[in-house]
């Protein structure tokens, strides 16, 4: 892009700097947002999993802990019944006072979980019964439990409702060769307990099932046991002491985490359910905060970017088009130096067919002065319409020949300057006049004041130009100029200061502008102060005015001392 | 008998011719020139000229040019510059090169002829200052 071309054009439409301020606003965000995408993504992802192991492992260990102690419980409790069996004969156990006896042993030792204690014969008859029911005599010959009890020398059956219509389950131990066994049943409901201590969380339920699926104990809550879990889980053959985790999803929508380990040689399942959301809730309120943190943190880069792109190139925009505003000046300085220059080629050539005109007049005026003429009527109308010509002549004189040192390339050529010398020059060029109109002039000079950096002849313009107007300030009243140099800091000042009528406040703002004169039509040009104005600013000093009407006024030049001032002295007297 | 012989030197013809009228009215003997060159050369011929009156900017040979010139050759010669220019630097330039004064085009014809009689005045003094040196000479050869 060619930058000259385009400064116009960007302020002309607002594409450019709607598009630069997308890019600088895409620039940041994608800078400032992808390593924090990539780290927290990255970090995210290495916390996600190692939690989740973490709680599963620490859910298997919870639930082979649990298969661990129902095994052992189930064992123990096949053992006390084994142990009855094999040390009290057949006659003893027959015994329904002994049966009693055992019952309340057990109960006292281990608490309600035993219920009672029966003998079955081979006909599946109860022999001998001692427990909280009236099932002696009660034939189990139907029930599945004897037929598959009988096979075997112990036998722990499933929950079921039984004769007594409560869920239980029966525990047997059948010696070698007998033709009898003996029953006890297991309470449901202190089985349960055991269970139902392993719930986590709010959703966490851990229960059995048989092979079937159907439930050996209660569920913390009602839920139905997804039948193709228990068929994946027993077609992958789990190992007895492995704890397979599954996840499946709920009609409703939820995931559910199920770990599941075999119980009793696999005739059981131990199965742990628990809502996946629940399970990992300190994982996923975590992860909740640091989606929450990053969102906040992004809106937070996208606003920030949006707004110091915005206002960056804000100042962008104000930078071009100051640019262009200073370049629509150096035009307008430049069109103004040719005028000038046109100006002063016009007043040079307007000039001499003036000169002749005024001096044609005073050919005529001459001739006029002749024997011949002195009867005509019209001699004193003659003599005034020459005089009138030389008049304005002479005013058309005053104005080229300021319209010429306006314009007039003066020697800009810098030299080492001794501002003392300069004034102590012009003042004496200025003093005849001065003395006429019973003007003093005085001069304070500071005596060893540094040198300037300044063009001699365009100092001296300025001199003459302040002297000028304090002179004709005062041309009638007379008065007094001081003129003094002084130094301030880094800067040599020249005040000018006269006690003529002073400058009304609503002339001194424009002063300084050209054109802008208070002297009668034809006396001034208004350029003088300009001129000085232009002359002073180009050495980069100040010139400004304080006046008080009725007591005079102040001009004040401040002009830099050189900031090198090398080899050359700073003071010449 | 005229009070001063004067020589203009301008390029404007009309002005010179005007000017040689009037003060050819005022009582002046008025020699012209329009250029740097003819003045030079009707100086070298005319040995009578009191003043030059002359124009500052001139094509050609310009009037400090022709001033320096007037002066190198006849030093007696009064020059009054005249300038369209109100340039301060070119008056002190010329008046540092010699020159009696300057006047500002247009002029009055009075200021003018005032100068002029100054001029003359001015070097009528000096020669005769140089003719009381050369009595002095003479008489002190004589004495001696």
């Amino acid at each position: 892009m060619a930058p000259e071309v385009s400064t116009k054009n960007r302020l002309a439409n607002g594409g450019y700097y709607r598009s630069l301020t997308r890019n600088m606003i895409l620039t940041v965000i994608v800078i400032s947002l992808s390593p924090l995408i990539l780290l927290s993504s990255l970090i995210g992802y290495q916390f996600h999993t190692s939690y989740q192991n973490k709680v599963l492992d620490h859910l298997q260990e919870i639930v082979r802990k649990h298969k661990q102690n129902i095994d052992s419980f189930l064992n123990e409790r096949l053992a006390n019944v084994a142990m009855l069996v094999r040390v009290h004969s057949l006659k003893k156990l027959s015994s329904e006072a002994f049966l009693k006896e055992a019952l309340s042993l057990f109960r006292e030792e281990y608490g309600g979980v035993f219920v009672d204690l029966g003998l079955v014969d081979e006909r599946g008859v109860q022999v001998a019964y001692a427990g909280p029911f009236e099932l002696k005599r009660a034939n189990y010959a139907d029930s599945e439990w004897f037929k598959k009890a009988f096979q075997s020398p112990f036998y722990i059956s499933d929950v079921f409702m039984g004769l007594r219509g409560l869920p239980h389950f029966i525990i047997t131990v059948k010696p070698e060769g007998a033709r009898w066994l003996l029953r006890a049943s297991i309470d449901f409901v202190a089985f349960n307990s055991l269970v139902e201590a392993t719930q986590l969380g709010k959703t966490g339920s851990a229960f059995i099932v048989n092979r079937n699926g159907d439930f050996q104990t209660r569920p913390r809550f009602a839920t139905a046991f997804p039948r193709e879990l228990l068929t994946g889980f027993l077609s992958k053959k789990t190992g007895t002491q492995e704890v397979a985790v599954f996840e499946n999803d709920d009609p409703s929508g939820r995931t559910f985490l199920s770990l599941m380990t075999p119980l009793k040689n696999g005739q059981w399942i131990l199965v742990y359910l628990q809502d996946k959301t629940d399970a990992f809730a300190d994982l996923y309120r975590a992860r909740r905060l640091g989606i929450i943190i990053f969102l906040l943190g992004g809106l937070g880069i996208v606003g920030t970017s949006v707004f110091l792109s915005r206002r960056m190139v804000q100042r962008i925009a104000r930078a071009d088009r100051e640019k262009e505003m200073m370049n629509e000046q150096v035009i307008e300085a430049g069109k103004l130096a040719s005028v000038g220059e046109l100006a002063a080629g016009i007043a040079h050539e307007i000039n001499n067919p003036m000169a002749i005109m005024v001096e044609e007049a005073g050919w005529i005026e001459d001739l006029l002065q002749e024997e011949e003429f002195k009867e005509g009527g019209n001699l004193d109308e003659f003599k005034r319409a020459v005089k009138q010509i030389k008049t304005q002549g002479k005013r058309c004189k005053e104005i080229t020949h300021k319209l010429l040192s306006f314009a007039r390339k003066t020697d800009p050529a810098i030299k080492v300057v001794q501002l003392n010398d300069l004034v102590e020059e012009i003042v004496a060029l200025c003093e005849q006049r001065a003395k006429y109109s019973s003007i003093h002039i005085n001069m304070n000079l500071m005596p060893s004041l540094p040198t300037i950096h300044a063009s001699p002849s365009e100092m001296q313009q300025v001199l003459l130009n302040l002297i000028n107007n304090a002179v004709d300030a005062m041309e009638k009243s007379g008065g007094s100029i001081d003129i003094t140099t002084r130094l301030d800091g880094s800067y040599v000042v020249l005040d000018v200061a006269d006690t003529g009528p002073g400058i009304p406040q609503a002339n001194l703002a424009r002063i300084f502008d050209p054109f802008f004169t208070t002297k009668a039509v034809g006396k001034g040009t208004g350029l003088g102060l300009s001129i000085c104005y232009g002359i002073i600013h180009k050495m980069g000093g100040e010139i400004s005015v304080n006046s008080a009407v009725g007591i005079g006024a102040v001009f004040h030049i401040r002009i830099p001392r050189p900031k090198i001032d090398g080899k050359k002295g700073t003071s010449r007297s | 008998m005229a009070i001063a012989v004067v020589m203009l030197v301008d390029d404007e013809v009309p002005f010179v011719e005007t000017m040689t009228k009037r003060l050819t009215k005022r009582n002046l003997t008025i020699l012209t020139a329009f250029s740097g060159a003819e003045a030079l050369e009707k100086l070298n011929r005319q040995r009578n000229v009191d003043v030059v009156v002359l124009d500052v900017k001139m094509p050609g040979m310009d009037g400090i040019e022709t001033l320096r010139e007037i002066k190198r050759a006849h030093p007696l010669v009064e020059v009054v510059m005249l300038t369209g220019h109100a340039t301060v630097e070119t008056a002190i330039e010329g008046m540092k090169l010699g020159a009696f004064d300057y006047l500002m085009k247009p002029c009055e014809v009075e200021q003018l002829m005032a100068k002029v009689e100054e001029a003359k005045r001015k070097k009528g003094a000096q020669e005769q200052k140089i003719l009381d040196a050369r009595l002095k000479e003479i008489i002190g050869r004589v004495g001696g």
